[in-house]
């Protein structure tokens, strides 16, 4: 019989540890669920409002959605308007949020609410897939034309790229001494931003209106700013006309793009839309339940399950840490139990109840079970029909506690109906058999340690971290699972042991009956 | 370790120190050589017992049979209660039985044996003097029939058999109950044995954690080496105050013979074997083990370790027969020796 190489399993025990823990790291990168519970997440949540008056006639209000604005990710979206049906249409490529009803009259206000996370905005926009072509202009007349003409060969002049042309352009709008020419134009257009996106087209480079959002903590009645995104070639470059900023700032949230209006209402006047947002914290698991639905790695996330399921996976997955501690307690430290598993149930019972009362109220039932099955015993029954008359009375013990219970003004009383009675009234029997056999003693000691294993495994179990970290990250069991099989090959000495063997130390010189020295005669 | 122990001569240490000195460090365990429980189910049980003949052993019943078979000394067997019917009638299998022993066939660790020495007319009388009525015993074989003594609880069936009858020369070292001999036989090599004599404490029984006393035996002389009572050195049986230094166990060869041709009838590499002496039936084998406790080495005093490594290193069929293997142990295995 010859020993097995070890190489294969420790190399199995490592691969568990490695699979486990870069999966539970992977997931806690991409996402971001966090490795400690009660993490907060900062969110923007903005209220978009549309007010108009209807005139009676089928309402159908249009309103521009952002999409994928860079820096930021939209995890919930939701409209409020009593009466009116609602949906997202694509047109375009451009989201809008449309809203409708048959028949309304006087004052209408529908309310849009979307909450934003800030991300990292790693990288450029994707490039558009068709590459925009610039629009046809047409000026006010042949000054207005000649004035365009002259403003744009000036920045023409001093630029080389689609960006400097911009912004030599914005900055000649905001020199302090304004040009004839641009003073002309600027008369005739106090829009900056319709100018300059006019001007940049008429160059001949693609240039669109882009409606942005400043963000400002506990801000009402905000409009949207407009703004400008010039075509370099590959991708749009968004440009603030007053100030001459390039690129998205941090605080701006790009609301909509393109040409199209911002909102339109059919069958109303008198539209208007306004935004009011607030800085909000979330717990960072809210953010997960609503995105990433599509993710690789939420297959493993459990929090896609129903809540009902959820919750049972919640205590399923508690129990190898259970487990864990048994193998532990009984292969490392040497403690005698009643039952290999029984503490591990006793424990998942503690964490329905409450330690004191659980400990309470388990002592209380196993010790009437005891003494009423020393009365079984004299009865000489079956060993089956005696189990099944213990399960009986376990039931019967744990009815009337919890009714007292109640009756004391002690709700948690009921929960000790999650006790496992089965297991209960096996563990009465067996300690029964024991204290005739072994007396007492015997039964305290392997009652006591099922007791204080239940008691550990609950401590462990109870921890918010082990909770969290068993749930959110089900494959860190992978782990726990190495441990356990670690623990299988481990052949010291318990810990009990150095206890045991002490007597072998003392007695080590003393107690020889025979002087063997002189050998056997 | 020598430093404490001076000063536990000197003056009682309390509290913290005496705790402190009731432990032993893991590397002085080591270097004794002492097997660990871990280490027995790891590199021992489960490496040398296969799981499949298991059976052989836990079943008195099959192991009865087997050594039947192999011309192994063992005591006869009345008749086997199997069903639960058996039992309304069982007074008449036992009119004519004076002593007897009941034992579940799966029991372990000595637990639902019934050892009845005599009768008082309608009463039974067990080992420890106390009277029981017929009753009693056909509630225990109930009981044991419905696997109350067996691993998980599984049906069981009831033996009835013999009682030994015990040698006069233990008489005066056991109280209430028959010592007999445990000898741990590893790939068929005896290597370690002591008697264990039943005490008052121990109800008759002779198990160590319950207050027998365990005497450590040279594999190589038969006499005895050391003995303890609850880890305790004694030097005389407790209840009858007889010396424990003057133990020879007559006719030691041929105890190990009968525990080592246990390794060729199950086939099992470590086992302990649970020897009695019959006054006129000679050496019995009463049991086999396949999971031997390891309280033997605190009545030898000494670890088992590095005798198991020494038979693991020996080269496989050097002894083919259990006189050879016999032989060498009691050569090798000696006091002063390994």
């Amino acid at each position: 019989m010859k020993k097995p190489s070890r190489a294969p399993f420790y190399v199995v025990i490592g691969l568990l540890m490695v699979v486990g823990l870069t999966t539970a790291w992977m997931r806690h990168h991409q996402m971001e669920i966090p490795f400690t519970p009660g993490v907060q997440k900062p969110v923007w949540l903005i209220e978009a409002r549309i007010d108009f008056d209807a005139t009676g006639e089928p309402v159908t209000a249009r309103l521009g959605l952002p999409d994928d604005p860079p820096g930021y990710r939209s995890f919930i979206e939701q409209a409020a308007a009593p009466g009116y049906g609602y949906s997202v249409v694509s047109e375009n490529g451009v989201r809008r949020g449309e809203w409708s009803k048959r028949e309304a009259v006087g004052a209408q206000t529908i309310y849009y609410k979307t909450q934003f996370i800030e991300v990292d905005s790693t990288g450029a926009a994707p490039a558009p897939f068709d590459v925009p072509k610039p629009v046809h202009v047409d000026w006010d007349g042949p000054s207005q034309e000649t004035a365009a003409q002259q403003v744009l060969d000036t920045a023409y002049a001093k630029s080389s790229t689609p960006q400097s042309l911009a912004r030599e352009l914005i900055k000649l709008f905001n020199s302090e001494t304004l040009d004839q020419n641009s003073a002309l134009l600027l008369s005739a257009q106090t829009e900056k931003s319709i100018l300059l996106e006019k001007l940049i087209n008429q160059a001949g480079i693609p240039a669109r209106p882009a409606l942005g959002l400043y963000l400002e903590d506990a801000r009402r009645h905000q409009s949207l700013t407009r703004l400008v995104q010039v075509f370099n070639g590959e991708q749009w470059v968004l440009f603030n006309p007053y100030t001459g900023e390039q690129g998205v700032p941090e605080n701006l949230l790009l609301w909509h793009t393109g040409g199209e209006s911002i909102l339109d209402v059919a069958g109303g006047n008198r539209s208007r839309v306004s935004f009011s947002m607030i800085h909000q914290t979330v717990p960072a698991l809210d953010l997960i339940k609503a995105q990433y639905k599509e993710s690789v790695f939420s297959v493993l996330s459990i929090q896609h399950l129903p809540i009902e399921e959820q919750s049972m996976f919640k205590l399923l997955l508690l129990l190898p840490i259970g487990a864990l501690v048994v193998v532990f307690m009984r292969i490392i430290i040497g403690l005698k139990t009643s039952g290999t598993f029984m503490p591990i149930l006793i424990a998942m019972a503690f964490l329905q109840t409450s330690l004191v009362l659980g400990v309470v109220s388990f002592v209380s039932v196993v010790a009437i079970g005891l003494v009423l099955r020393t009365y079984l015993s004299r009865l000489n029954l079956l060993l089956i029909s005696r189990i099944a008359t213990l399960v009986v009375l376990v039931i019967f013990i744990i009815s009337v506690l919890s009714l007292v219970g109640y009756q004391m003004g002690l709700n948690t009383g009921m929960t000790i109906t999650f006790f496992p009675m089965i297991i209960i009234a096996w563990t009465i029997e067996r300690m029964s058999i024991l204290w005739e056999e072994e007396g007492p003693k015997e039964v305290m000691v392997q009652g006591g340690g099922s007791l204080l294993v239940a008691i550990l495994a609950y401590t462990l179990m109870q921890f918010s971290l082990v909770g969290h970290l068993t749930f959110n990250f089900p494959e860190l069991n992978l782990v726990a699972l190495a441990l356990i099989m670690l623990m299988g090959q481990y052949t010291g000495y318990k810990l009990s042991e150095l206890r045991r063997f002490r007597a072998m130390v003392d007695n080590a010189n003393v107690g020889k009956l025979n002087d063997t020295s002189k050998g056997a005669d | 370790m020598s430093a404490p122990s001076t000063a536990a001569a000197t003056s009682a240490p309390t509290g913290i120190k005496r705790w402190w000195n009731s432990w032993v460090s893991p590397w002085r365990l080591k270097s004794m050589g002492i097997l660990g429980m871990n280490c027995r189910n790891h590199d021992f049980i489960a490496t040398y017992n296969p799981r499949s003949l298991f059976p052989l052993v836990d079943n008195k019943l099959k192991t009865k049979l087997l050594a039947e078979e192999y011309e192994v000394a063992t005591p006869k067997l009345f008749f086997v209660v199997h069903v639960q019917h058996e039992i309304a009638t069982i007074e008449n299998k036992l009119m004519e039985l004076d002593a007897f022993a009941v034992k579940p066939a799966k029991g372990s660790g000595g637990k639902g044996i019934l050892v009845i020495i005599g009768r008082k007319g309608d009463k039974f009388i067990k080992s420890s003097g106390a009277e029981i009525t017929i009753e009693d015993i056909k509630r225990h074989m109930t009981n044991a029939l419905a696997g109350l003594y067996s691993l998980g609880g599984k049906p069981d069936v009831v033996i009835v058999e013999d009682l030994i009858q015990f040698d006069d020369y233990f008489k005066d070292y056991s109280y209430e109950g028959v010592p007999d001999i445990r000898i741990i036989i590893f790939k068929g090599y005896p290597v370690m044995a002591m008697l264990r004599l039943a005490t008052h404490k121990s109800d008759g029984k002779a198990n160590l954690h319950q207050g027998a006393v365990g005497v450590g035996l040279d594999i190589a002389t038969g006499r005895a080496l050391k003995a303890v009572q609850h880890s305790k050195p004694v030097t005389h049986h407790p209840d009858t105050k007889r010396a424990l230094n003057e133990i020879q166990i007559a006719d030691w060869r041929n105890w190990l013979l009968l525990a080592s041709k246990c390794y060729e009838m199950t086939g099992l590499g470590y086992i302990g074997t649970d020897l009695v002496l019959d006054k006129v039936r000679g050496a019995q084998l009463l049991e086999l083990n396949a999971r031997p406790g390891l309280a033997i080495q605190v009545a030898n005093g000494r670890g088992l370790l590095p005798r198991l490594r020494h038979v693991e290193s020996l080269k496989a069929r050097m002894h083919r027969t259990a006189e050879q293997r016999v032989d060498y142990a009691m050569k090798t295995f000696t006091a002063e020796g390994l």
